[in-house]
Parts: structure tokens; C-alpha cells; sequence
């Protein structure tokens, strides 16, 4: 039995806990092995991988239609925009641009994608610091954006529809005046979330000073969208490299002054009102016209002109089976996806498959500064650190 | 981004690193130089501090197998630069023995990218604070994304109800792995003269070529 001196002298040994992978708070499939002295975190190593599938090997062995796919399924939350990075690649290494209408529908979905996605980071991350009406109310708007995809594409989630080239169909009729009466009206639901969240004293004791990340860190540590601009960096690839049309849309990037996770909280408030002005910008630019490149080499030719014209079956048939010709070269193609710099790095050697397909997630990136933004706090506030990164397995894994 | 820009970047560093630069040049408006191996910490340290390159942030760093060349792995750092707005892409050449210096001390994001590179590619890296597998299962041989990695890999893994555990096997296909090979030659018969062609090469009204004038 130690006496109460030696029990005062002797010191603490740290205490090794493991978080998830199976854990509500954990988003996914991470495993967090966390130091802890007592109820403070000392320090955290976070084990990735338990989702990995090799989409980097699988996009080798496929051709360049068969692997875009692959891409609504790395951050599943934001599908297109992930399609529009590897679009963009293409489209680079291809020296073709996509007529004026597919930019616009492009741009478009990309911002209602960074809706999707802002709703489903701010309303569970509430969740994780305990309030649970936010979810219930986002995932009800984020089932009428998700109808938008799949009136375009066919699905709520996998959309598949940005291709090298434009977009794969332009989209339905009444589709546009249905998308703007809900930007309408999106404003006032809005207001109502952050009625529910800004001013709530138990979310802002969650999350003010918690996780902050300073500029000089954000910028070593590799941090992109939200994670960074929340640590009053001004920057967006929107602005500063801007791709199809975002250099003929008016917006504002908002910039968080704290770098705590409330202001990153506040930082993707802000960005979608953003990006509710840009896709009624779009909706109210978008010219008539084509939706993809008019050269069937890489556009697959409309159905009904399969039907009737034997090249057209022909062109259809070669592009489904052994796909278009790449020429050699190699391009890092980078679009701001909702949760930061999706980037791809893509290398071609001139035949039907990229030679090598490097994806750069940005949530990679995020996580790894885990283990300094959470030193030094409880382990609750871990977990609200973690929601405030908007971590998506399926990019980090790949 | 201007090509312009890049150009001054490039001429600027081939003046300042031109004792490590193997090589520089734009492609596709962008900018990429391959330097020598051991020199790469000296680099990127020149690049994230010099007034003309501020490149401040390592985006992404990977590696890429070309088996057919000497030294077979290329580690590719793609670098963005906030403040002039630019990127930079660095490649350094490395085989399977020979290690590349760590960029941990250069910039804090390269750790986890280096792991990555080291658990698909096998590329070593030195002076590395904590060289493990990311991404791969625990216990994974192998580095999967090299070339001559079959696609299938070697093991598959199933839950045994007897044993109560998860249990590694060697993988069984129950058809064979179809690779087919599409390389017809759609695009590589646009340049191949067939006999007759030249008839349509010819300028109307022209003199066919065989016949008698």
C-alpha cells in the first residue's frame, strides 16, 4: 500500500487509450491512439488506412471513363467536385475545353456539392458537442440537394456525371427553375441554423479556443479550405487559380480571425451563403448549347444518333471498350473541393490508362495535425476537433 | 499562374541551385525541375524561405514506379505558393535500396505523405522521425502500389467462425483476373500509309502518280 507521500512523489505513468474504429464520434473508421494524463490528452496517433481499397491501383488498371468513378467514392460527401478535379486533369492532358454550358452546370453542382457537404460537416459536428437538432434539420435539406443529383444524374450520392469533356447529359427539364426556388428559400433555413448554433452557449463553450491553429501552422502543416482560411488566410483556389467559369462569378471568401474550431465552424457558414449567390449567378448566366466536347473520340455521340448512324455506333463502341488515347505527360490538377485542396496527380504515358494517379485529399493533410491541435486538451475536446477538420475516410484511406 | 512567371522562377533557381538541378522545364504550364538526391533538404529549404519562392506549403508528395528505368522510383513534391501564387513541382530519382532524405524538419505536413510513399512504394526515407506502414493492414507485406504488384494482391482475408478470428489466406480467384487489352490500333493507324493512299494525297486534277503524261 503507498503511503500518501510516496503516492504525492511517485509520477503518473501516461495512460494509453485507443478511440474507435468504431466510434460514433470517430466519423468513419478512425483509430485514435490517444496519451493521456489524466483527462488531458498528451498525445495522439492516429492509425489510418481501415478504409483503404486501393483506388490508386484500381484507376492504373482502368481506362480513363472507368476511373471516374472512383472518385465519387473517395469523399463521398462530395462527389463532384472530386469528378471535377480529375475532369480538369483530363481535360489538361487532352488540350480540350468544355463548351460554356458544361462550365456553368460544373460550377454549379461543384457549389451545391460544397452545400452537401458544409451540411453534413456543421450539422454533425454539433452532434459530437451534443446538440442533435441541427442534424435532423440539415440531412432534411441535404435530401432535396441530393435530389437535384439524382435528377441529373440518376443518383443521390454516386453521381458519376462530370466526364473529361463536360458533363454526361445536360440536365432535365424544369430542373433549373426547381434549383431556383430552392435558392430562394435556402437563406431563412440558414438564419434558422445559425439561430440554433452561433449565439448557443453550450456549442460555443465546445468549441471557442479549442484546436487553434495559428497561420504559420496552418501553412506548414499543409492545411486547405476552411482549415485555413479560418486561420485568416485569404485564400482560395476559386480566386487564386480559378477553373471553368469562377472567374466570371462574384462571391466573397470568408475568413475566420481565431483559428479556433468556432471559427471554422463560422468560416463554412459563411461559404454557403457563398455559394447559395453562385449557383443562382450560374442559373442566371448558363447559355444554351452542348454540354460536352463535340469530338466523339471523346465524347460518346447522342443515342439517337447511335441509332441511325453507323459511325456513331462505332465511336460509341470504342469508347466504351477501349476508351480514348491519353497523350504522354503529366499534370498536378487541383480544384477547392468543400474540405480543402483535392488535387490529382496524373500521369499519362499515351496509351488508355493512366500510368499514375496520385489523389491528394486534403482531410490527409488535416489529420495529421491532429496530434498538436489536440495537445494539451481534454479528450472531449479531441472530439470536437476531429468534427471541425471534416474528416472523410474514404479520401484519407483511398 | 503565367508562363511568364514560371519562366523568371525557373531561370532564378537555375542560377541559384544550378550546382543540384539536373534538370527544369515547363510543361503544360508548369514547372518542374528533378534535382540530385542527397541535396533535396537543401532545396526545399531554399525553396520554402527565398523572397522569389515562398513556397510555403508541400502540398503532396508521392511516389511513382517506372520499373524499365535505372534507378526505378521517382518521389514527386508538388509545392504551392501562396504568396506569387505559383506551383512547383520537384522530382527526385531513388531505387529500392537507396534512401531520400526526410523533409520532416522542412516542412511539418511531409511525415505522413513520406509514410505513405514508404508503405506503397517501398521508397526509404531517412532521418525520418517514425517510418511505419499508413495505410496498409497491420502485418502487410509488400508495397502494393509498385508495378510489378499484382492488382489481386497475394492474401485475401475472411472471419473464421472456428477459430473466432480473422484468418489470411492466399487469394483464389474463382475466374481467372481478366486484363484485356484494348490497344487496337484506332489511333495508331492515323499515321500508317496503306497502299492507295497516296491517290488521296494527291491535288485534284494533279497527274496521278503510274499514270503515263
Amino acid at each position: 500500500m503507498p503511503t500518501a507521500t510516496t503516492a504525492a512523489e511517485s509520477k503518473i505513468k501516461p495512460f494509453t487509450m485507443n478511440f474507435g474504429p468504431q466510434h460514433p464520434a470517430a466519423h468513419g473508421v478512425l483509430r485514435l491512439v490517444l496519451e493521456m494524463d489524466g483527462e488531458v490528452v498528451e498525445r495522439a496517433d492516429p492509425h489510418i488506412g481501415l478504409l483503404h481499397r486501393g483506388t490508386e491501383k484500381l484507376i492504373e488498371y482502368k481506362t480513363y471513363i472507368q476511373a471516374t468513378p472512383y472518385f465519387d467514392r473517395l469523399d463521398y460527401v462530395s462527389p463532384m467536385c472530386q469528378e471535377h478535379a480529375f475532369a480538369l486533369a483530363v481535360e489538361k492532358l487532352l488540350h480540350i475545353t468544355p463548351p460554356p454550358r458544361a462550365q456553368y452546370i460544373r460550377v454549379m453542382f461543384s457549389e451545391i456539392t460544397r452545400i452537401l457537404n458544409h451540411l453534413l460537416n456543421i450539422t454533425t459536428y454539433a452532434l459530437d458537442v451534443g446538440a442533435i437538432t441541427p442534424s435532423l434539420w440539415g440531412f432534411e435539406e441535404r435530401e432535396i440537394l441530393m435530389e437535384f443529383y439524382e435528377r441529373v444524374s440518376g443518383a443521390r450520392l454516386h453521381a458519376n456525371y462530370f466526364r473529361p469533356g463536360g458533363v454526361a447529359l445536360d440536365m432535365p427539364a424544369g430542373l433549373a427553375d426547381d434549383i431556383w426556388a430552392y435558392t430562394e428559400r435556402f437563406p431563412k433555413f440558414m438564419d434558422d441554423l445559425e439561430g440554433l448554433l452561433s449565439e448557443n452557449r453550450i456549442f460555443k463553450q465546445r468549441t471557442v479556443d479549442i484546436g487553434i491553429v495559428s497561420e504559420q501552422e496552418a501553412l506548414d502543416w499543409g492545411f486547405t479550405g476552411p482549415m485555413l482560411r479560418a486561420s485568416n488566410v485569404a485564400w482560395d483556389l476559386r480566386k487564386a487559380q480559378p477553373y471553368d467559369v469562377y472567374d466570371q462569378m462574384d462571391f466573397d471568401i470568408p475568413v475566420g480571425l481565431t483559428g479556433d474550431c468556432y471559427a471554422r465552424y463560422l468560416v463554412r457558414m459563411e461559404e454557403m451563403r457563398e455559394s447559395n449567390k453562385i449557383i443562382r449567378q450560374c442559373l442566371e448566366k448558363m447559355p444554351d448549347g452542348p454540354v460536352k466536347v463535340q469530338d466523339h473520340k471523346i465524347a460518346p455521340p447522342r443515342r439517337g444518333e447511335m441509332k441511325r448512324s453507323m459511325e456513331a455506333l462505332i465511336h460509341h463502341f470504342k469508347l466504351y471498350t477501349e476508351g480514348y488515347h491519353v497523350p504522354a505527360g503529366e499534370t498536378y490538377t487541383a480544384v477547392e473541393a468543400p474540405k480543402g485542396e483535392f488535387g490529382v496527380y496524373l500521369v499519362s504515358d499515351g496509351t488508355n490508362k493512366p500510368y499514375r494517379c496520385k489523389i491528394r485529399a486534403p482531410g490527409f493533410a488535416h489529420l495529421q495535425g491532429l496530434d498538436f491541435m489536440s495537445k494539451g486538451h481534454m479528450l472531449a475536446d479531441t472530439v470536437a476537433i476531429i468534427g471541425s477538420m471534416d474528416v472523410v475516410f474514404g479520401e484519407i484511406d483511398r | 499562374m503565367s508562363d511568364q512567371a514560371l519562366q523568371e522562377l525557373s531561370d532564378h533557381l537555375q542560377a541559384r541551385l544550378a550546382d543540384t538541378l539536373i534538370s527544369a522545364g515547363i510543361e503544360l504550364g508548369e514547372l518542374i525541375i528533378i534535382v540530385q538526391r542527397a541535396s533535396i533538404v537543401r532545396v526545399m529549404t531554399f525553396l520554402r524561405d527565398d523572397s522569389n519562392c515562398q513556397f510555403k506549403q508541400l502540398m503532396d508528395l508521392c511516389g511513382a514506379d517506372y520499373p524499365s528505368r535505372e534507378e526505378r522510383f521517382e518521389v514527386v513534391y508538388n509545392l504551392l505558393s501562396l504568396k506569387h501564387n505559383l506551383r512547383i513541382r520537384v522530382k527526385v530519382n531513388t531505387d529500392e535500396d537507396t534512401p531520400v532524405p526526410s523533409l520532416a524538419e522542412v516542412y511539418s505536413a511531409a511525415p505522413w505523405f513520406e509514410r505513405e510513399a514508404w508503405d506503397l512504394y517501398g521508397i526509404f526515407f531517412s532521418d525520418h522521425p517514425d517510418l511505419r506502414r499508413i495505410l496498409t493492414d497491420y502485418g502487410f507485406e509488400g508495397h502494393p502500389l509498385r508495378k510489378d504488384f499484382p492488382m489481386t494482391g497475394y492474401v485475401e482475408l475472411r472471419y473464421d467462425d472456428e477459430q473466432k478470428r480473422v484468418v489470411y489466406e492466399p487469394v483464389k480467384l474463382t475466374q481467372d483476373f481478366r486484363s484485356f487489352d484494348f490497344l487496337s490500333p484506332w489511333e495508331g493507324m492515323t499515321n500508317v500509309m496503306l497502299p492507295g493512299d497516296e491517290k488521296a494525297e494527291a491535288p485534284t486534277g494533279a497527274a496521278q502518280p503510274g499514270s503515263n503524261k
